[in-house]
């Protein structure tokens, strides 16, 4: 910040806080021409003000704050853009404005949450490498990790913190968000690729109209279509439209196979296993259709970094997988 | 450079105070700081009476003497008497949403699955109807009856006050329709839309004439402590309200403000932590300094306390905002002199409690048998309660702990319950007598009811809040041997549950006296005039 306003806010503060100090003073010494404890002669609508002093309690406790206040600010930063008072003191790296920048700072900052995040990665990682590392310094399977009940403990709770917002606490997931209970995977379900979906994040897209023609998708078309995609996990559906679908359902072949039973390398769901990430109601089915889906997984390396992303992979994997 | 902008919305309500506080330093030290006031608000402003004060001085002097008695002004009671009426209303209806949203918390099927009955859409309801509906009808009813009385003169402005009221309560009706409805500014205490807005500052301004008017053309020398309070109120709330709300409209009842980012959140933090400094303490505290000695018919206990706590209270409240910005992207200087001057302020929030208190000194025993004076004394009791418990929360240790729990809603309900709803009910009840032509209120016994009703309520909500907030923020913060949070935000809120239904009986019990003081209003109302009359106590 400018010199300027710098300056005219260490102005005001100090104009505050010495006028409170000056007018403690001045109440306290000054009598008013009027002998303490009587009537200070004025009356309205019959009440009368009393020359009382100053308790002298009162008057202690507030140089007692005003004192404290001034040491306070000198310590810490207080006066706007000059300094950070004697302690160097910062709360967070306020001006931090990339990734980037964040990841440089980390190293050199001494502000309050640098230094408590530090702490805590002194205290912590070494939990997190035991439960992940072998002896050599190697990463233990992530279906390894997952018969340790100590380090599934663990990932249950990274889960709970970091993931159930989407997942929900019991991991069964929501519309949208898929449940990572029923060994069914949109990406694939080994160890390895938890991790990948992890650390690197998905981004699921159902093209809008599934990449037909809206041309296609006239009339009946749309209908048809979805008849067949729901005959496809064995629902009871109108045969004629089932078999006209069918012919549409070629363009879909090249993500969800040529029997609908997904591809994993795409991300694109099995249509199959009467599993819907979208519902599977005609209604919900056609919405995927017609507008189309774009389902975002966050990538959690930065966040989380390598050792507890592979704690949560491990405890993940244990839920499709009990021991 | 944005936030320095903020400071200065915030400096430039400070340098209002500021040009008070320098004439008063400037002054020689016989001046008393009532002419100060007299001078910055009322001469200045208005530009009127800069030379009267000498020559009309002795002629007001004799007026005070003899006015009281015999030549009692014809003061405007009748606007008096509509707020009043409407500060009982608002006060049931506001608190009565506050119980609903309360029970939401435990019973969320209370919605009744209806949009206009969530409780995202009644909360901002629930804190417009008591912060704005009963808090400022009961000011508005007690400033315009106090400066009426304590400068001997009638209300300035003939039909103006009669503006203010249809006017306010305009004001309310539509806050009561547009909030359920679902429009919303997004800003705390601050959520009507700009259309709202707008009446709500001309309004304002035209209240502020008719008090000032009122202490312009007045009979008495000096201008009464409690007008101090209730002046300082009134002006730093237009300031407040008209920067904060400062809006870019984009339909009838959208808009957004003009502000962003941590600048946003410093203006409404400004505005929102002295709509409770000078809305609800200093306008308050204006309330207490007439209705206290009144009640208690004992001199004001310190003069020189309540120059140092006025001057100090208002030059320091309007720094406090930040410490509601702690551990976020406001600039750690402007973080620190939030913690501070929220500090610095105890003592002078004191300075009003121990002024009232000891006020009372050599008529402790009117405690006994007047209720009234009752629910006074003890509004002060928890009026320094909750001025010990705002500094210490604003320490950004304890803050670390405290903010984002239930401590703070307990925190608001000390000063809100204990300390604004029960001086307003004090005074509510030493005005309806006076001006509905009666010696007393229908039923003593009843207003002892309600004192019992309201304390154990006000002592019911604020402990469970107290306990359930340092339980939460205790609960967020633990970790186990892995560094992990110990309990999820769901644990939390379920160990919470207990609390909740404490806090909801709490609520109930203290609605419950405000329906007992509408009876006993109604009936002292419709008494016929001139017979109650106080029973006579033995000494």
């Amino acid at each position: 910040m400018s010199t300027f306003w710098s300056i005219w806010i260490t102005v005001i503060t100090l104009i505050v806080i010495i006028g409170c100090a000056g007018l403690l003073y001045w109440c306290a010494k000054d009598k008013m021409g009027v002998e303490e404890g009587k009537s200070m002669g004025h009356s309205f609508d019959g009440i009368e003000e009393l020359n009382t002093g100053l308790p002298k309690w009162w008057v202690g406790l507030f140089v007692f704050t005003i004192v404290g206040c001034v040491i306070y600010i000198l310590l810490f930063p207080a006066f706007g853009g000059f300094g950070n008072g004697l302690l160097g003191w910062t709360s967070a790296d306020q001006d931090i404005v990339s990734k980037q920048d964040s990841i440089e700072r980390a190293a050199t900052s001494n502000s309050q949450y640098q230094r408590e995040v530090n702490k805590a990665n002194e205290l912590y990682a070494e939990v997190f490498k035991k439960l992940t590392h072998d002896e050599q310094g190697q990463y233990i399977a992530v279906e390894e990790v997952a018969k340790n009940p100590e380090a599934v403990k663990v990932g249950q709770r990274l889960f709970l913190q970091n993931c159930a917002q989407c997942h929900g606490s019991d991991a069964k997931g929501f519309t949208g968000f898929p449940n990572l209970t029923d060994n069914d995977w949109l990406y694939g379900g080994t160890g390895d690729i938890i991790k990948t979906t992890l650390m690197e994040g998905r981004n699921g897209v159902m093209p809008v109209g599934g990449l037909l023609t809206p041309e296609q998708l006239e009339g009946e078309g749309l209908q048809n279509l979805v008849s067949y995609v729901l005959s496809l996990s064995g629902r009871k559906v109108n045969a004629v439209e089932a078999q006209k679908g069918k012919e549409l359902f070629g363009t879909c072949m090249g993500c969800h196979g040529a029997d609908g039973s997904g591809m994993q390398a795409l991300g694109a769901p099995n249509l199959t296993d009467n599993i819907w990430l979208y519902g599977g109601s005609r209604k919900a089915v056609e919405e995927t259709i017609i507008h189309g889906r774009n389902g975002v997984m966050p990538a959690w390396k930065d966040i989380l970094g390598e050792d507890k992303v592979h704690i949560i992979a491990a405890y993940v994997y244990s839920l499709s997988n009990p021991q | 450079m944005t936030v320095i902008v903020t400071f200065s919305a915030v400096e430039f309500a400070s340098n209002i105070v500021f040009v008070k506080l320098l004439a008063l330093l400037s002054r020689d030290s016989q001046f008393y700081a009532k002419h100060i006031f007299a001078n910055c608000f009322v001469n200045n402003a208005f530009n009127l009476r800069a030379n009267l004060r000498g020559n009309n001085g002795q002629q007001r002097k004799q007026n005070k003497m003899t006015s009281h008695i015999e030549n009692q002004p014809d003061y405007n009671y009748t606007v008096v008497r509509q707020f009043t009426v409407m500060t009982i209303i608002w006060g049931i209806v506001g608190m009565g949403v506050g119980v609903l949203i309360a029970a939401q918390l435990i019973w969320p099927a209370l919605n009744f699955e209806t949009p206009w009955l969530t409780y995202s859409r009644l909360r901002p309801l629930h804190t417009n109807a008591v912060i704005f509906a009963f808090g400022v009808c009961a000011l508005m009813a007690t400033s315009f009856y106090v400066v009426q009385r304590t400068c001997q003169t009638r209300l300035f402005g003939g039909p103006l006050a009669q503006v203010v009221f249809w006017g306010w309560q305009l004001v309310i009706l539509l806050a009561a329709i547009t909030l359920p409805m679902g429009y919303t500014a997004g800003k705390e205490y601050a959520e009507l839309e700009w259309p709202i807005d707008i009446l709500i500052a001309v309004i304002w301004v035209i209240y502020a004439i008719v008090f000032f008017g009122t202490i312009v053309k007045r009979k008495t020398s000096h201008i009464y402590v409690a007008n101090w309070f209730f002046g300082a109120f009134i002006i730093t709330v237009a300031v407040l309200h008209i920067v904060n709300s400062a809006a870019v409209p984009v339909s009838m009842m959208k808009s957004y403000s003009a502000y962003s980012g941590a600048v946003d959140a410093m203006v409404q933090w400004w505005y929102g932590h002295n709509a409770v400094g000078f809305l609800l303490t200093a306008g308050f505290l204006g309330m207490m300094y007439y209705f206290v000695p009144k009640q208690a018919g004992r001199p004001v206990y310190s003069y020189r306390l309540s120059i140092v706590h006025f001057w100090a209270l208002v030059s320091v409240y309007i720094w406090a905002g930040p410490h509601h910005l702690h551990y976020t992207a406001l600039p750690d200087w402007a973080q620190s002199l939030g913690m501070i001057m929220s500090l610095i302020l105890f003592a002078p929030s004191w300075g009003g409690m121990i002024n009232g208190i000891m006020t009372l000194s050599g008529a402790w025993h009117k405690l006994r048998y007047d209720p009234i004076l009752r629910f006074l004394i003890v509004s002060l009791s928890f009026y320094g309660m909750s001025t010990f418990e705002g500094p210490m929360m604003a320490i950004k240790t304890v803050n670390a702990l405290s903010h984002y729990t239930d401590w703070t809603i307990g925190h608001v309900h000390s000063g809100a319950l204990g300390w604004v709803a029960m001086v307003s009910i004090g005074a509510v009840y030493h005005l309806i007598p006076n001006l509905f032509g009666q010696g007393n209120m229908y039923s003593t016994k009843l207003v002892n009811v309600h004192f019992w009703l309201a304390t154990v309520g006000t002592v019911l909500y604020i402990v469970a809040m107290w306990i359930s907030g340092v339980m939460q923020g205790l609960m967020w913060r633990a970790v186990n041997s892995d560094g992990t949070l110990t309990y999820s935000f769901v644990e939390s809120l379920q160990a919470s549950y207990p609390f909740y239904f404490v806090r909801f009986l709490g609520g109930a019990i203290f609605l419950s006296g405000m329906l007992i003081m509408a009876y006993n209003a109604y009936k002292t109302i419709v008494a016929p005039k001139g017979s109650l009359q106080p029973e006579p106590q033995a000494a």
